[in-house]
């Protein structure tokens, strides 16, 4: 029932396919950095633009200007152990776009294997990509209020560990975002993902819900995390904690310990 | 191609020589949480099994263990530091903790986690098996083993092969409670009268050749009764080490308490039948081990030296001016080595805490700076570089202070052990472990660490009167418990003076109770008191030593007399004048006694 979707790109791949110009790849490190170099013909959109207007019209005017179509293949990469380049991944997802993968591994390890770099902007023709909204891996705050009390939904925090600690969602399970990578990728294989999330209990049919800090970042790696384990019902809780807590919906904390002195400041 | 072909892995010129891990047992182990939480296996047999994988648990929580990873001997190498540093920052609190036994432990990791623990620690050759449990504990030995001025000779290999024949070995597997071996280098740097069997090299004469051997002290250990350890006989040559090992487990297997779970220690078993009987037991049932192997058994053990290369330079960075504070470090906390120009160099922590970053910095400092290759844990919550060239000492010390661990005072009374307290253990009444920092950061703040009268004195504090923190041994000790000023409760501490660890070992003397937020000035005015009695070449270890043993002949004369003076500094305040008194270290909410089930007797 479940099919293999592919969720990273791998290094040699992508590049036979720069080499083709049969992709479009994403920088979504700072454009000061993109500037300085990059993956030769890829094109520069910084996280924080995305954020600034994060609404499907806006997100589709930014995906057309990449020229990106519906058909286009595109590859995401940062140098943030593929947080970033994740949730801006999952936001082309979100407004229809079926075929986006990660690279990998991250731009720094790129360089550091020697692999070619350049600091040329590509022309890029505008394109015109259709808006088909993909609600169904969004959680709002609403949305999350009402499904984390069924049985069947499991809400991951994404955090890191002392975080969870000192305050999460009450009903999350705490899977910081470190435990996902491998030494030298940004996911593990997908047997060892299976295993760390099966050990967990996060298996089968559950829906998931994923969520982190504040823009959904390491909890968009996770989302991409679930789905490399072939686990496809994920959704991920885009505005986050930092929301939640705005909201002053309610949350809970680790009693009856100071762990927090064993956290060399 | 794939990634990992490209990824060139750094090759360190010294690795691990002995794998202790086995892969097999974090599959074993994820599928026994799994049972367990499906309630296919029952509470107390999995705790059991926890315990023997080395998961120990967590104040007031079933979902949370903390992982100790056995450093048999105190050795590290590079690769295994990365790899701690990795698992602190993936599944624990982005930090990790040195205990005062030469393990390394991972507080707050999820129960479901911790076999993907064992299946990366296993990557590099480390376990936890046996780190808890009523088995054979971590074996330690001494961190300047190899390189102490005054040792006989380097009793590292036969604390490797003694940690490795009894790993696993199915008669350590079920004792009356757990069992512990201390190596040492000499009588100073000992911990060998402390412990079920402590040992220190000693050399004989034989017909005109040397043989090889140790002093044995059996029965030792600190907890909520503490007894000084007994030594075996004069010698006991390196053939009967593995004998007189499997002799003394064979007797507590057999004799000692498995009813009474407060009174089970081997310690209590000597101490009930007298030494004397203890003592010929030993060496009768040693006779029989010797007589009935049906194979030869002994020790395997490894005594090719290790290498000692001093890492390439590829820029020259002697010739440098010392950074301010360099000459302090280097006085307290370095170690001429019996290798001519080289020392080992005490990295100081607090309360034995590091974070994930400063971990991998160690690996690389190792590489750097290290001849041997690899590092050693030692008995106070420390660790070790070991063959740092004197001409490397300055830029080492540029380097840790880079990265936070250039404090001084490592080998000082101004770097208290404190265990795991109300941090993260059941049984803790008081949060130790922040006292012990808050007492560093004060004295440091004071530079006592450079006053000489003080650097052989020791503080230790213990959350509990169970002694993790070893107390007992300390020049000035703290255990923790619960005061009270009417309705009002706060963290307070019995305080013991005169302990010590070495040749003349005793255990402190009970001085008063002394308030958490009192601690500081109480200690202080014990220096204060020490600083105007004092006869010229006294340090206060010696002064105090006289005044438990009623040998002062000044103005403060006993316990008695520090009590009396100490007395108006613990008068508990009014709670609105005061009420920071009445909240412990590290800790907004009032005070009060909490506990659960400790576990070191399950």
């Amino acid at each position: 029932m479940t099919q293999s979707v592919k969720i990273t790109s791998d290094v040699d791949s992508v590049r036979s396919e720069i080499r083709d110009n049969s992709i479009r790849v994403i920088d979504v490190r700072r454009e000061g950095d993109y500037k300085q170099d990059h993956i030769p013909n890829s094109v520069n959109l910084p996280l924080a633009t995305l954020l600034s207007d994060d609404s499907p019209e806006n997100v589709l005017k930014l995906v057309n200007s990449m020229g990106i179509d519906d058909e286009t293949p595109v590859v995401v990469y940062d140098d943030t152990f593929g947080a970033l380049a994740s949730r801006v991944a999952w936001t082309l997802e979100w407004i229809g776009h079926s075929n986006v993968t990660l690279l990998e591994t991250t731009y720094g390890n790129w360089k550091s294997l020697g692999l070619e770099n350049d600091s040329k902007i590509p022309d890029v023709s505008k394109k015109d990509h259709s808006l088909n909204l993909q609600s169904d891996i969004l959680a709002t705050s609403d949305y999350l209020e009402s499904a984390k009390s069924r049985e069947d939904v499991i809400l991951i925090d994404n955090r890191e560990r002392l975080n969870y600690l000192e305050q999460h969602i009450p009903g999350a399970i705490s899977l910081p975002y470190r435990t996902l990578a491998s030494d030298d990728k940004i996911l593990r294989s997908k047997e060892d993902m299976k295993r760390l999330l099966g050990n967990r209990g996060v298996s089968g049919n559950s829906e998931i819900i994923t969520y982190c800090g504040s823009v959904g970042t390491l909890s968009g790696l996770a989302y991409y995390a679930l789905k490399s384990a072939e686990l496809p019902n994920a959704k991920l809780y885009v505005r986050s904690f930092k929301e939640w807590k705005n909201l002053q919906k309610p949350t809970i904390k680790q009693e009856d310990a100071n762990y927090w002195d064993l956290s060399a400041e | 191609m794939t990634i990992s072909d490209l990824t060139h892995s750094s090759v360190d010129p010294v690795s691990p020589k002995i794998n202790w891990a086995r892969v097999d047992e974090a599959d074993h182990f994820a599928e026994t949480v799994k049972l367990y939480r499906q309630g296919k296996y029952d509470e107390d047999s999995f705790r059991r099994f926890r315990l023997q994988h080395g998961a120990y648990g967590t104040r007031m929580t079933s979902d949370y263990a903390m992982v100790r990873v056995k450093l048999p001997a105190g050795e590290i190498y590079p690769k295994q530091f990365e790899k701690l540093s990795k698992l602190s920052e993936q599944y624990s609190i982005g930090s990790a903790h040195f205990s005062t036994r030469e393990n390394i432990q991972l507080h707050w990791v999820i129960l479901e986690d911790v076999s993907e623990i064992f299946r990366s620690l296993a990557e590099v050759g480390l376990t936890s098996r046996e780190a808890c449990g009523n088995s054979v504990r971590n074996v330690m030995c001494s961190p300047l083993s190899g390189v102490c001025c005054d040792e006989k000779f380097d009793s590292t290999p036969y604390a490797l092969a003694t940690a490795k024949f009894f790993l696993r070995n199915p008669m350590a597997q079920s004792l009356p409670r757990k069992f512990k071996f201390n190596f040492t280098c000499c009588e100073k740097h000992g911990m060998v009268r402390m412990v079920d069997v402590g040992l220190i090299p000693e050399i004989r004469q034989v017909d005109g050749s040397e043989q090889k051997g140790f002093k044995i002290f059996l029965g030792g250990g600190l907890g909520n009764k503490s007894f000084v350890g007994h030594q075996l006989e004069d010698f006991t040559p390196e053939e009967d080490l593995l004998y007189t090992s499997i002799a003394v487990m064979r007797i507590f297997d057999r004799l000692g308490d498995r009813k009474n779970l407060a009174r089970n220690r081997m310690r209590y078993l000597v101490n009930d039948m007298g030494w004397e009987k203890f003592q010929n037991l030993v060496l009768k049932e040693r006779a029989i081990v010797r007589a009935t192997q049906s194979v030869v058994t002994r020790l395997k053990v490894d005594t090719t030296p290790s290498k000692i290369t001093r890492p390439l330079k590829i820029s020259d960075e002697t010739g440098g001016s010392a950074p301010d504070g360099y000459a302090r470090w280097l006085k307290t906390n370095t170690v001429k080595q019996k290798q001519s120009d080289y020392r080992s160099v005490f990295i100081t922590l607090e309360a034995g805490d590091i974070t994930s970053n400063q971990l991998s910095v160690l690996a690389d400092l190792i590489r750097e700076f290290s001849s041997e290759g690899k590092a050693r844990t030692g008995f106070v919550q420390n660790v070790a570089l070991r063959y740092v060239h004197e001409d490397d000492l300055i830029p080492l010390y540029s380097k840790l202070l880079q990265s936070g661990l250039a404090k001084s005072g490592a080998l000082t009374m101004t770097t208290p052990v404190g265990c795991s307290g109300t941090t993260s253990c059941n049984l803790a009444l008081t949060n130790s472990h922040r006292l012990a920092k808050e007492i560093q950061r004060k004295f440091l703040e004071l530079k006592l660490d450079d006053d000489d009268d003080l650097a052989d004195s020791s503080i230790k504090i213990s959350g509990c009167p169970n002694s993790c923190g070893q107390h007992g041994i300390a020049t000035i000790g703290f255990f923790g418990g619960g005061g009270r000023n009417g309705k009002d409760m706060y963290a307070n501490y019995q305080m013991s003076l005169g302990g010590r660890f070495d040749g003349e070992t005793m255990l402190g003397q009970t001085c008063l109770r002394v308030p958490a937020k009192r601690v500081i000035p109480v200690i202080l005015k014990i220096i204060e008191l020490f600083k105007e009695n004092k006869k010229s070449d006294d340090t206060l270890k010696s002064w105090i030593h006289r005044i438990v043993n009623n040998s002062e002949d000044s103005a403060v004369k006993s316990i008695n007399d520090i009590k009396k003076i100490l007395e108006p500094l613990i008068i508990p305040p009014n709670k609105d004048d005061d009420p920071d008194f009445y909240l412990d270290y590290g800790s907004d909410t009032s005070y009060h006694t909490k506990t659960g089930k400790g576990e070191c007797a399950a």
